[in-house]
């Protein structure tokens, strides 16, 4: 972080005006100048109030005088006064990071730049130490195929443990999933149960993409009688007429993706309509909001924000959860 | 309208005095009232009952809002308007402009009560009134400044006493402090952006948010202390020259203290570490009020056996001494690292706001009401000692819980495991907090309760027949 040499010296002089100001007054207010004899009255009586000249206490005055020696040495060696980079030359991160060339690929050429240089930021510093003390762990587990992971319960530990720091915010603490956000624990998937594919979609990120009515030219007055098919097809209660209707409107494109058989399709993520599991409910008004509005659900990447390392791990774990 | 003379001689304008005095004591209840309540709904969130505007996260501000401008601006004013009075021996300029001050300032609390609950917010923390009302608070603002620096011009003593140096820095600073950082560009009655974005944006915020608490709720209160510390202990201030230093270090050095609630974030380093430098030595200039007001009881100790209005007022000092010396350990950078986003700032700031800021404003309407009514006393010296340790335990039991959840989170938070994985799950912090929220919201209603006896005490002094108040005789 530059600034132009304008506020880098009007920054400094203000700083230095009030620390050097505080310790002049200090300096100054300790001697009694008032001319009234110290402990006396300084003769001035606002509604019956009046002041004494007691002298500053000491060890107050001491205390003041010190925390300005602490300033002035701080400021000489940490970053404060404008661009001046302080003798430790201490940064707390790569401040210049974050150009339209990636953050990822800048941080890594200043962190570059800065160990050649032997000049690291607190951030860097501690990543380095955390990879160093720890990298090897993830490097180990990564060099384990997930088959073989699965069955170590150390891994599937540390799995848990990483998972209810990122995951469980939307899945759950218990991995049970909520309205919109899948339940890990049954064994039904979207997009598939096998552990390269729950890998994948850890690493990836999935978006789901259930458009408007299919994005089909199905009127409203058609939603009803589709929603009622959807409930007949996962075993339900039913009107069977109107069902009969909704597998008409069903028959105008949704096989296309939910398949004729209205199993879905693990390659696009589209959900099977026959089983009794629902992401965003199983009411007919549920469905019929589903069918009406359409559903975008979305998990995003996480191998730039945990690393193909620890995703490994997560995957082994989530897969655990529904094969015991 | 009561209108009684003082043996003093001069004439004061009392009418202003005594309605912001009456409003203080009811807009405390209401933004106590509600902090009762949010620190219920963390315990038990069904508190809010599914409607929007009962939720914590509309209720919160309007508590904030509520206690720092309704209860503690309210009490600024009253007391201001009579200090100036009194130390200046002349009538208030502007009576009319006065008034203005009151029926608009009423008006702005009103719709902050109104528009907050409805979601109406700039999102700014105890900047979140939307630009309409910034526009009103910006006019009452200025004509409190207008009514106050006449009267100081119009004075007829021949020095300007402290405790007015205190109310003027407070009342210029927030004036600057509110205009700048409101400054927005509207796009409908209800609806604005900020004129700043990103780092600057949370930069400007936190030089408004802390010198709110720096100006308005530590130099505004320190002038309410300078008048009623001195006359309820019958004493002379301690030192002068202690005065002049510490007034001068404190606002040059607190307006640079904003920074510290930024500490490890996309702030500059440069900002950052001015910041932490600036707190810190504004540790010994906070600290010279606390020894000016304890001081000046020299002599006069024997009082707090009898006076459960002076005790108020010390023990006030005692937490504003505790609470001055916390934030500048808080500012440093090492410290804040385990005590930022935790409850410990909660407590911090609780400890100033109930302990010194409520407490001194207590303590100082308890001198004020029997004045402005005519009587030597308040109807009931007894239920000021209750209102007392009812305030004061309510405050411990706040700020000790809110001490020990705070680091407890800190350390919860930074806790690894050995393979570099974090020990504790967010939620699983929060568990263990709940223990913590519970003693909190006893607290709360410690103090709460205090409140109303309050209130109680002070219609039963309004209403009292003439003389049958007198002031108690010295011991």
């Amino acid at each position: 972080m530059i600034m132009s040499n304008f506020w880098s010296i009007w920054i400094s002089v203000l700083t230095i005006v009030v620390i050097a100001g505080c310790f002049i007054l200090l300096k100054l207010v300790n001697n009694n100048y008032t001319g009234v004899e110290e402990g006396k009255s300084m003769g001035h009586s606002f509604d019956g109030i009046e002041e004494l000249n007691n002298p500053l206490p000491k060890w107050w005055a001491y205390m003041f005088y010190l925390t300005i020696v602490f300033g002035v040495i701080y400021l000489a060696l940490y970053p404060g006064l404008g661009n001046y980079k302080g003798l430790f030359g201490w940064t707390s991160s790569n401040q210049s990071i974050g150009t339209e060339k990636g953050i990822k690929a800048d941080s890594a050429a200043a962190l570059e730049a800065a160990k050649a240089e032997n000049r690291l930021s607190q951030y860097d510093r501690e990543v380095a130490h955390a990879d160093e003390k720890y990298g090897p762990i993830f490097a180990a587990y990564l060099a384990t195929p997930l088959e073989e992971l699965v069955k170590d319960p150390e891994a599937l530990k540390v799995g848990g443990r990483l998972f209810l720091q990122n995951c469980s915010q939307c899945h759950g603490s218990d991995a049970r999933g909520s309205k919109g956000f899948p339940n890990l624990t049954d064994s039904d998937w979207l997009y598939g149960g096998e552990l390269a594919t729950i890998k994948t979609t850890i690493m990836n990120g999935r978006n789901g993409m259930m458009p408007p009515k299919g994005g089909l030219p199905i009127e409203d007055s058609e939603i009803k009688g589709l929603a009622e098919y959807v409930v007949k097809l996962s075993g339900g209660e039913h009107d069977e007429a109107l069902a009969a209707q909704g597998q008409g409107s069903f028959m105008k494109g949704c096989f296309a993706c939910h398949g004729m058989d209205a199993k879905g399709n693990k390659f696009m993520g589209s959900p099977n309509l026959t089983d009794n599991v629902w992401l965003y409910g199983g009411s007919r008004g549920v469905i019929a909001e589903s069918i009406t509005n359409g559903r975008a659900g979305v998990m995003p990447a996480w191998k730039d924000i945990l690393g193909e390392e620890k995703v490994h791990v997560v995957a082994a774990y989530v897969y655990s959860l529904s094969n015991k | 309208m009561m209108n009684h003379s003082q043996s003093t001689g001069a004439d004061y304008n009392y009418t202003i005095v005594r309605q912001f005095a009456l409003t203080t004591v009811l807009w405390g209840i209401v933004g106590m009232s509600v902090g009762v309540l949010i620190a219920a709904q963390l315990i038990w969130p069904q508190l809010n009952f599914d409607t929007p505007w009962l939720t914590y996260s509309r209720l919160r501000p309007l508590h904030t809002n509520a206690v720092i401008f309704a209860f503690g601006t309210s009490a600024l004013f009253a007391t201001s308007y009579y200090v100036v009075q009194r130390t200046c021996q002349i009538r208030l300029f502007a009576p009319k402009l006065a008034a203005f001050t009151f029926w608009g300032w009423q008006a702005v609390i009103i719709a902050a009560a109104i528009t907050l609950p409805m979601g109406f917010t700039q999102g700014k923390e105890y900047a979140e009134l939307e630009w309409p009302i910034d526009i009103a608070i910006a006019i009452i603002w200025v004509s409190y400044a207008i009514v106050f620096f006449g009267t100081i011009a119009k004075r007829t003593t021949s020095h300007i006493y402290v405790a007015n140096w205190f109310f003027g820095a407070f009342i210029i600073t927030v004036a600057v402090l509110h205009i700048v950082n409101s400054m927005a560009v509207p796009v409908s009655l209800f609806k604005s952006y900020s004129l700043y974005s990103g780092a600057v944006d949370a930069m400007v915020q936190w030089w408004y948010g802390h010198n709110a608490v720096g100006f308005l709720l530590t130099a505004g209160f320190l002038g309410m202390m300078y008048y009623f510390v001195p006359k309820q202990a019958g004493r002379p201030v301690y030192s002068y020259r202690l005065s002049i230093v510490h007034f001068w270090a404190l606002i040059a050095l607190y307006i640079w203290a904003g920074p510290h609630h930024l500490h490890y974030t996309a702030l500059p380093d440069w900002t950052q570490s001015l910041g932490m430098v600036m707190s810190l030595i504004l540790f010994a200039p906070s600290w010279g009020g606390m020894i000016n007001g304890i001081m000046t009881l020299s002599g006069a100790w024997h009082k707090l056996r009898t006076d459960p209005v002076l005790r108020f007022l010390v023990v006030s000092l005692s937490f504003y001494g505790m609470s001055t010396f916390e934030g500048p350990m808080m500012a440093i950078k090492t410290v804040n690292a385990l005590s930022h986003y935790t409850d410990w700032t909660i407590g911090h700031v609780h400890s100033g706001a109930l302990g010194w800021v409520a407490m001194v404003s207590i303590g100082s309407l308890y001198h004020l009401i029997p004045v402005l009514f005519g009587h030597g006393r308040m109807y009931s010296m007894k239920l000021v000692n209750v209102h007392f340790w009812l305030a004061t335990i309510g405050t411990v039991l706040y700020i000790v819980s809110m001490w020990i959840s705070g680091v407890m989170q800190g350390l919860m938070w930074r806790a690894v495991n050995s393979d570099g994985t974090l020990t504790y799950s967010f939620v699983e912090s929060l568990e263990a907090s709940y223990p913590f929220y519970f003693v909190r919201f006893i607290g709360g209603c410690f103090f709460l309760t205090g409140m109303f006896i309050m209130a109680y005490n002070v219609i039963k002094t309004v209403k009292a027949s003439k003389d049958s108040l007198p002031a108690i005789a010295e011991a």
